[in-house]
C-alpha cells in the first residue's frame, strides 16, 4: 500500500515555524462520576533536534498530553479543545482515519511496557516490516534488510536471528529496544517516549535512554520525554515541563529549573529524591497529601492544599502560567521559592506551624 | 469496558440441544462465572423489564402446570374430543386438536409439568452429587481434587446424547422403549453431574483463596465450618443463576430424548413427542408441532435470560466485594 | 515436536479408556444381547448356545482384550440384526455423517468469525445489541424445533418450498442436490453454534482489542482491518478453538437428532436404531468411531495450537 497522503492540508512551513506548537490543549473525559479534567490547558512549542522531558506523577497528565497530541485517544466520550500544530498545520481533534497518515511516519511513540506492547503472536520481525512495508511501499527483502538493519541499529545482536523470533524469546531490555526500532522505522520527526524505561531494571535503563538519545541526534528528531522520574531527565533534556494535575507549572531549560527552582512542587519533588550523600535511615522529604481530584479541583491553585508556601491568595485565585524576569523560564505561581514573596510565605507559615495554629498548610 | 472473559453459558450452549451440559476444557470459560464480567459496570444493573417479563411466563407457565388438574379450562391431555379432531385453533380449543381429537393446549400444559418436574429433579439432584463433589474438591484440592477432576472431564469428554440414549435404553426394560419418569431423570441426573461439580468448584476455587476464608483457618475455625459459613453463602448466588441455565438445559435434552421417543411412554404428553407427533403433518395441521415449538422456546428462553440476568446481578455484587 | 509426541502417547491413553470404559458399561447394564439377538422366548439351551458362541461367559478383561485386538485389524464383530459386519455399516454410513458435520462447521465458523469481530469492534452499537439478542434467541432454540420450523417454513410443509426436507444425495450423484437436500439440515444444526461461536470470539476480541500491543498497531498508523484481522483475530482464537473443539460431541449428539428429522442415513441414524433393537456390537462400534474420531479431533486442536501460539510451542520445548 503506497504511503498515505496526509489528507490534512499543510500550509508553508518557514523557517521559523516550530515543529510542534501546542497552545491551551484541553482533555476531558465524560465519565459517570463526572468529568475528569486529565489536560486542563497545556502550552508549549518544541522546536526539531530538541528534547522536551514532561515530569509528573501518576495522574498528572503527562501520558495522556502525549496521547492528545499525537491523537490517540478513545472516539467516545472525549471532549478536546484547544490547538496542537504539527508543523503548521492542526493535528488537534482530527479523526483517527485523517492522523494515521502521520502515525508511524511523522510523529511515533514508544511505550512504556515492553512485555504487553508487543504482540505475542506475531514475528518481531514482522512487526517492524509491516510498518515499512505499508507507510513506505517497501517490498518483502528490502522490508526485512532494513528491519535487521534497524535491530542492529538499536543494539540488539545478531539481529538477523532475531527477526525471526517471537517476543517472549526476548529480555525485557530488548524488547524495549524493538519497540524502539518499530516506533523509529519510518523515520519520524517526533518521537513521544512514555515512561520507556519505567519497567525496566535499573541498569537497562541508562542503556536505553543513551540509545534514544543517540538515535535523536543522527536523526535529527524532536522527542517529549515523559517520566515521573527527575533523574531520568536530568541529563537528556533541553527543556523540562513539570506538569500537575493537568497543567503545567513550570517550565525551563534544564538546568535552569534544577539550579534556580520556582514552584514549590517542583522543589518538593527535587528534594525528595534521594541523594548518595544522606546516611542511612535519613528520613525522605514526602509530599504530604494526595493529587487532587480532577473532576473537581480545588479554587485557586491545584497544589496549594499540599504547598508549604501556600498563602489565602493561593487557595482562592489560580496562578497563571507566566514567563518570569530574565525570560526562558516560565512558573505558575504567587510566591515562587527563590523570591522574597516566596521566603516569607514560607517563613510566616512556618511560624505559624510552630504556634500550632494551622496557616494554610494541609 | 471489556469483558473478560467468555459466557459460561455459551460454553455450555455449545451444541444447542445435541449436548446435554458441554464445557470447554479451558478453565476459562468456567471461571468466568465468578470472576466478574466488567461489562456488568456498564449495563444496566437493575434488573430490567425484560427480565420481568421472563420471570411472569416462567410463573404463569409453572402454576398452569402445577395445578392443571385442578384447571377447569385444562381439558385431559388424554380424552379425545369428537370436536377437536384435528380442529384448527378456536375459542373452544386454544391451540387446536391433534390428529386423534385431544386438546392441543391440554398436552402442552400437562407436557410442562414433565419437562419441569424432570428439569427441576435432575438439576436439583445434579446439584447436591455434583455440587457437593465441585464444592469439597476447589476447597480441599491436591490428589483428591486431581482424581474428582479427572472423572469428571472423562465422563464430559463424550457426546451427551449419545449417553442419554443408551442409558436410556439399557436401563429400560428390555424389548420396551419407553422409560419411567425416574429412568429419565436419573439419566439426566447423571449427565448433569460432572458440569455441575466443575462449575461449583470454578466458583469454589475464586473463594478458597480469598482473605477471608485464610483469616478464618488462622482463628481455628474447622474445614466443616469454613465450607458452611463463609463458602456456601457465597457461593450459592452465582449457583442459583446458574441452576436455571441448567435447567433450560436438561429440558432441552429431555426434548430431545422424547423426540426420538426414549423419554416417558407415548400416551403421555411431553413436549419433545408433542413436536414429533405434529412433524409429519405440519402442511395440513400445523398447530399440532408448532404450538409445543412455541411455547417450549419461550419456557427455554425464559429460563436463559432469566438466569443469565441473575449471573451478572450477581457478579457486579462480587465486584464490591 | 516433543509436544506433539507427548499428545500423541494421550491420545492413545484416553482412546483405551474410553473403548473399555463403553465395553464395561454397556457389560454391566441389564438386558444383555442375547435377549435382543434370541427374541424374548428364548429357551435356556439357546441362551447357552448364543453366549458360548460369542464367549460371554469369558472374564471382562479377556473379552476385552480380544475385542481390542480384532478392532486394531477392523474387525467390529457383526449385527446380530442385520448379519453384516459391523465395519461395513459403519462404513456405509460414516460418510453422509461426516459430510454433515464438516458442512455444519464450516458453514458456522463461516458466519461467526465476521459477525464476531464485526460486533466486538463496534461493541455496543445498536448492530453489536441486535445480533447479541438474535443470538441469545437462537441460543434457546433447540436443534429439533429449529429443524421442525425450518421445514415448515422453507420445505414443503407450510409456507415455502425451497428445499427439500427429506432424504440424502450423495455427492458423487447430483453435486447440486447433494447441497441442495444439505440446506435445512446444515442450518438447523448450524444456527446454535453460530450464535455460541459469535459471542464467544465477540467477547475475547473484546478484550484483545483492550490489550497495550493494539495501541502499539495503531500507534504505527496501521490500518483497521489490518488491525482486527492480523493482530487481534488470532490472539482471541483460542477459547474459539477450545469450544469447537469441545462440540465435535454436541454435534455428534445434534446429528442424530437431524439425521432423523431429515431422514439421512447417517451415522447417527444407526446409533439410534441400533440402540433400539439391542444391537450390542453396532452400538459398541459406533461408540468407538465417535470416540476415535472425537479424539482425533482434539488432538489436530492441540497440533493447532502449538501452531497458532509460538509460546506454547516454545515452552514445551524449553520444559
Amino acid at each position: 500500500m503506497a504511503r498515505k497522503q496526509v489528507t490534512l492540508t499543510r500550509s508553508d512551513v518557514d523557517a521559523g515555524t516550530p515543529l510542534l506548537a501546542v497552545e491551551d490543549l484541553r482533555t476531558h473525559f465524560l465519565t459517570e462520576g463526572g468529568t475528569v479534567r486529565a489536560v486542563d490547558g497545556v502550552s508549549f512549542t518544541l522546536e526539531r533536534g530538541r528534547t522536551l522531558g514532561v515530569v509528573g506523577e501518576s495522574g498528572s497528565g503527562k501520558t495522556i498530553l502525549s496521547r492528545s497530541i499525537m491523537g490517540l485517544l478513545p472516539a467516545r466520550n472525549v471532549v478536546r479543545t484547544g490547538s496542537a500544530k504539527y508543523e503548521g498545520t492542526e493535528v488537534a481533534g482530527q479523526s483517527h482515519a485523517a492522523m494515521r497518515g502521520l502515525w508511524g511516519t511523522e510523529m511515533a511513540m514508544v511505550f512504556q511496557d515492553p512485555m504487553t506492547s508487543l504482540n505475542p503472536v506475531m514475528k518481531v520481525g514482522n512487526q517492524i516490516t509491516e510498518s515499512l512495508r505499508h507507510h513506505l511501499d517497501m517490498d518483502k527483502g528490502e522490508a526485512r534488510e532494513t528491519a535487521i538493519a534497524l535491530l542492529r541499529s538499536v543494539g540488539i545482536p545478531e539481529p538477523a536471528q532475531r527477526v525471526k523470533e517471537y517476543p517472549h524469546q526476548l529480555s525485557g531490555g530488548m524488547r524495549q529496544r524493538v519497540m524502539i526500532a518499530i516506533a523509529l522505522a519510518c523515520g519520524p520527526r517526533l518521537l513521544f517516549a512514555d515512561e520507556p524505561t519505567t519497567a525496566l531494571d535499573v541498569t537497562v535503563q541508562a542503556q536505553i535512554l543513551d540509545l534514544l538519545s543517540a538515535q535523536q541526534t543522527e536523526r535529527h528528531m524532536a522527542m517529549v520525554l515523559i517520566t515521573h522520574d527527575l533523574g531520568v531527565v536530568a541529563g537528556r533534556a533541553d527543556d523540562i515541563a513539570v506538569m500537575y494535575a493537568g497543567k503545567i507549572i513550570e517550565k525551563a531549560p534544564t538546568r535552569v529549573l534544577f539550579s534556580s527552582t520556582r514552584h514549590p512542587y517542583t522543589e518538593a519533588l527535587l528534594k525528595s529524591i534521594p541523594k548518595l550523600e544522606h546516611t542511612s535511615h535519613t528520613r525522605l522529604d514526602v509530599i504530604p497529601g494526595r493529587p487532587p481530584d480532577l473532576v473537581s479541583p480545588p479554587d485557586g491553585c491545584n497544589f496549594s492544599p499540599r504547598c508549604p508556601y501556600a498563602q489565602p491568595k493561593c487557595f482562592v485565585e489560580e496562578p497563571v502560567l507566566e514567563v518570569g524576569p530574565g525570560g526562558g523560564h516560565e512558573f505558575a505561581c504567587h510566591y515562587p521559592v527563590g523570591t522574597p514573596e516566596g521566603a516569607e510565605a514560607l517563613a510566616r507559615n512556618e511560624a505559624a506551624s510552630r504556634a500550632g495554629v494551622s496557616g494554610g498548610v494541609a | 469496558m471489556p469483558e473478560p472473559l467468555p459466557d459460561t453459558h455459551d460454553t455450555l450452549k455449545a451444541g444447542g440441544s445435541g449436548g446435554v451440559i458441554t464445557e470447554s476444557s479451558a478453565e476459562v470459560s468456567i471461571d468466568a462465572l465468578t470472576a466478574g464480567s466488567t461489562d456488568a459496570q456498564r449495563d444496566v444493573k437493575k434488573l430490567g423489564f425484560g427480565f420481568w417479563l421472563a420471570v411472569g411466563w416462567l410463573g404463569l407457565l409453572i402454576s398452569l402446570a402445577v395445578l392443571a388438574p385442578v384447571l377447569p379450562f385444562v381439558d385431559d391431555p388424554n380424552l379425545s374430543q369428537a370436536d377437536a379432531l384435528e380442529a384448527p385453533p378456536s375459542g373452544e380449543h386454544w391451540f387446536g386438536g391433534d390428529d386423534i381429537g385431544r386438546d392441543v393446549f391440554a398436552r402442552v400444559i400437562w407436557g410442562a409439568r414433565v419437562s419441569l418436574f424432570i428439569g427441576v429433579a435432575a438439576v436439583a439432584f445434579g446439584f447436591v452429587i455434583g455440587g457437593t463433589l465441585g464444592l469439597t474438591a476447589g476447597y480441599f484440592s491436591g490428589r483428591y481434587e486431581r482424581i474428582v477432576i479427572g472423572a469428571m472431564d472423562i465422563m464430559l469428554a463424550f457426546p451427551a446424547l449419545v449417553l442419554a440414549l443408551a442409558l436410556v435404553t439399557f436401563l429400560s426394560e428390555p424389548g420396551t422403549q419407553n422409560a419411567t419418569l425416574g429412568t429419565v431423570t436419573l439419566v439426566l441426573t447423571i449427565l448433569a453431574v460432572p458440569a455441575l461439580a466443575r462449575i461449583t468448584r470454578a466458583a469454589t476455587l475464586t473463594f478458597a483463596q480469598r482473605e477471608f476464608v485464610t483469616a478464618s483457618r488462622a482463628l481455628g475455625a474447622r474445614n466443616s465450618r469454613i465450607i458452611s459459613r463463609e463458602i456456601l453463602p457465597n457461593v450459592m448466588p452465582p449457583m442459583a443463576a446458574f441452576a436455571l441455565i441448567a435447567i433450560a438445559i436438561v429440558i432441552v435434552a429431555e426434548g430431545a430424548l422424547s423426540f426420538l421417543g426414549l423419554s416417558v411412554a407415548s400416551p403421555t404428553a411431553t413436549w419433545g413427542n408433542l413436536i414429533e407427533q405434529g412433524r409429519n403433518s405440519l402442511d395440513d395441521t400445523p398447530w399440532i408441532s408448532l404450538f409445543p415449538c412455541a411455547v417450549m422456546f419461550m419456557t427455554l428462553l425464559s429460563f436463559n435470560y432469566v438466569g443469565d440476568q441473575l449471573r451478572r446481578y450477581f457478579d457486579v455484587k462480587e465486584l464490591n466485594v | 515436536m516433543r509436544y506433539i509426541g507427548q499428545k500423541a502417547v494421550q491420545l492413545l491413553v484416553v482412546l483405551f479408556l474410553v473403548t473399555f470404559l463403553t465395553y464395561l458399561l454397556l457389560d454391566l447394564l441389564p438386558g444383555g444381547p442375547e435377549i435382543a439377538a434370541l427374541g424374548p422366548g428364548a429357551t435356556e439351551e439357546q441362551i447357552a448356545a448364543f453366549r458360548a458362541e460369542t464367549n460371554l461367559d469369558d472374564p471382562l478383561l479377556v473379552r476385552y482384550g480380544k475385542w481390542v485386538s480384532d478392532a486394531v485389524t477392523g474387525d467390529l464383530g457383526d449385527s446380530f440384526i442385520r448379519n453384516t459386519p459391523v465395519n461395513e455399516l459403519l462404513g456405509q454410513r460414516l460418510v453422509a455423517t461426516l459430510q454433515l458435520m464438516l458442512y455444519t462447521t464450516i458453514f458456522s465458523l463461516a458466519v461467526a468469525v465476521p459477525l464476531g469481530i464485526l460486533s466486538a469492534y463496534k461493541a455496543d452499537s445498536w448492530f453489536d445489541k441486535s445480533s447479541n439478542t438474535i443470538a441469545f434467541g437462537l441460543l434457546s432454540v433447540p436443534n429439533f424445533i429449529l429443524a421442525v420450523l425450518l421445514i415448515f417454513l422453507f420445505g414443503g410443509q407450510g409456507l415455502l418450498d425451497w428445499f427439500p426436507a427429506a432424504t440424502y444425495v450423495p455427492f458423487s450423484e447430483d453435486p447440486y442436490e447433494h447441497f441442495h437436500h444439505m440446506v435445512l439440515p446444515v442450518l438447523a444444526l448450524a444456527a446454535g453454534q453460530i450464535a455460541v461461536y459469535m459471542r464467544l470470539l465477540r467477547t475475547d476480541m473484546i478484550s484483545t482489542l483492550q490489550e497495550d500491543f493494539i495501541g502499539v498497531a495503531r500507534a504505527k498508523g496501521m490500518p483497521t482491518r489490518r488491525i482486527l484481522l492480523r493482530h487481534a483475530l488470532r490472539p482471541s482464537s483460542f477459547s474459539l478453538l477450545t469450544v469447537a473443539a469441545i462440540n465435535v460431541g454436541a454435534l455428534i449428539g445434534g446429528t442424530i437428532v437431524v439425521e432423523r428429522i431429515f431422514a439421512i442415513a447417517g451415522l447417527g441414524s444407526l446409533i439410534v436404531e441400533a440402540i433400539f433393537q439391542r444391537d450390542y456390537f453396532v452400538v459398541q462400534g459406533a461408540i468407538v468411531v465417535i470416540a476415535v474420531g472425537f479424539v482425533l479431533v482434539n488432538f489436530l486442536v492441540d497440533v493447532l495450537y502449538a501452531v497458532l501460539d509460538p509460546r506454547i510451542r516454545h515452552a514445551r520445548a524449553i520444559a
